[in-house]
């Protein structure tokens, strides 16, 4: 262990939510994304999951809300180390939009990609069974546009520059495709819990 | 096959550079060597890392301090110095207010003291001094843009570059016996007798715009978020192409 002369920390009281090597941000959420905020409005927004699926379909907004709502209430964890507890994202589990396309069976991994170009891959099994979302609202409001409004991808488990911002559709593949960030030397998963933040680790 | 999307906007992708996935998972220590006083708030911090792998202008590590009880806090931080400052790198940081790891480097930090870095890390906001560069940063945003000129410097590199930096007044502006030609310096809330004040706008930009080398800028903006966001579309309303647009965010 290599101690820091001098360094004790802030005080700390254990909190089991918190994964190795994060903080509690509180009240702040950081914005971080590397392009230009777009300005996209919600009538201009669409959401299309195509691939290795029967039936590739696009939603606009109003057929996205019409699908079931679904909310998040837990926490989220950036990959600059801090980590926010209690937030709440309201929406629709991306299992409502998966199951209307029918993905193939030999879909193993998927593509999020946003209106703005950028990209980030997951694995299919990261996006089912009720732990991903599509949403648009945070504490009960529209989700701000740097925040990735009018809507983002929520994949709260793994770190947060895998919830695209901004999100324009999903592509499943039978195969892993690095995305923007990957590309950038960032690790394929992101499991805060295995601390998974750089290519290697 | 499927009919892929095509998103409307394609912003820059991939990165400038490949990065060595093995130097950005590797923890090294880094001795601090000597500390310098920049303004105020923010100081230099310069590291002996004896194995550096050497990095590009604009890339960040990753810092992390250890308390005797095995706590550790780590963050990720610009790095300042040009890439030929062998074996060596420097940080730039603000004393943030109740800042955990700002504050062990301003209150108690020493040359002697060893850290542990890993890095250099992502290389989306590299430039490698291969295109004309236009850099504008706010704050200690300007730390991994002075990388850059310094680079530009030491290499005696030709291609055009161009530093717009916003400071609150002259005694807050980082490294301001450093710069040259190459850079407009603007004060949001105090300046030098006959320096106007105010926030970046248009105006600033437009004289830089207008003399655009040929291929065009690529822009690098560097700062708070509320920065970033007024100074990223100054450049798109001003006809910058938003995929020439690489932006880091202090959060």
């Amino acid at each position: 262990m290599n101690v820091t002369r001098g360094f004790t920390g802030r005080p700390r009281v254990h909190h089991p939510g918190l994964p190795p090597g994060q903080y509690d941000a509180g009240d702040d959420w950081p914005v971080l994304s590397a392009e230009v905020t777009p300005d996209l409005a919600p009538a201009d927004w669409t959401f299309r999951v195509d691939g290795l699926v029967g039936a590739p379909r696009t939603w606009d907004w109003d057929e996205a809300h019409a699908l079931p709502g679904s909310a998040y209430e837990g926490d989220i964890h950036c990959v600059t180390s801090w980590s926010k507890f209690g937030v709440r994202f309201g929406g629709v589990s991306l299992d409502a939009f998966l199951a209307a396309v029918r993905p193939d069976a030999s879909a193993t991994h998927a593509v999020a990609y946003s209106h703005t170009g950028y990209t980030t891959n997951l694995p299919l099994s990261d996006l089912t069974g009720g732990r991903a979302w599509i949403a648009w609202e945070y504490d009960g409001k529209p989700l701000a546009a740097e925040h990735g409004g009018p809507a983002r991808l929520l994949v709260p488990h793994l770190y947060f520059w895998k919830s695209a911002k901004w999100i324009a559709g999903l592509r499943l593949l039978d195969h892993d495709e690095p995305g923007f960030w990957e590309q950038n030397g960032y690790h394929a998963r992101g499991n805060p819990w295995e601390e998974q933040r750089y290519a290697g680790d | 096959m499927t009919e892929t999307f095509t998103p409307p906007t394609r912003f820059a992708v991939p990165g400038r550079i490949a990065v060595s996935n093995r130097a950005a998972a590797l923890w090294q220590t880094a001795t601090l060597t000597e500390i310098r006083r920049e303004t105020p708030q923010a100081a230099t911090f310069r590291f002996a890392v004896p194995a550096w792998a050497g990095h590009l202008p604009g890339q960040h590590l990753m810092l992390r301090l250890t308390a005797d009880d095995g706590y550790t806090a780590q963050r990720h931080y610009s790095i300042a110095s040009a890439p030929d400052d062998d074996g060596h790198v420097e940080l730039t940081l603000d004393h943030v207010d109740g800042g955990e790891v700002s504050g062990w480097f301003h209150t108690r930090a020493e040359p002697g003291d060893e850290v542990q870095v890993r890095g250099p890390l992502s290389g989306f906001f590299a430039w490698p001094g291969d295109r004309p560069a236009l850099l504008i940063g706010a704050g200690s945003g300007v730390v991994p843009l002075m990388s850059m000129v310094r680079h530009h410097r030491a290499r005696g590199l030709d291609v055009p570059l161009r530093l717009l930096v916003s400071a609150r007044g002259p005694e807050e502006l980082i490294y301001a016996r450093e710069y040259g030609a190459e850079t407009t310096p603007v004060f949001t809330r105090s300046a030098p007798e006959g320096v106007p004040v105010g926030r970046l706008a248009a105006c600033h930009l437009a004289p830089l715009l207008a003399e655009e080398p040929a291929g065009g800028w690529e822009a690098y903006v560097c700062g708070s978020n509320a920065f970033a966001e007024h100074a990223s579309r100054l450049l798109v309303q001003a006809g910058q192409p938003v995929d020439r647009i690489r932006i880091e965010r202090f959060g």
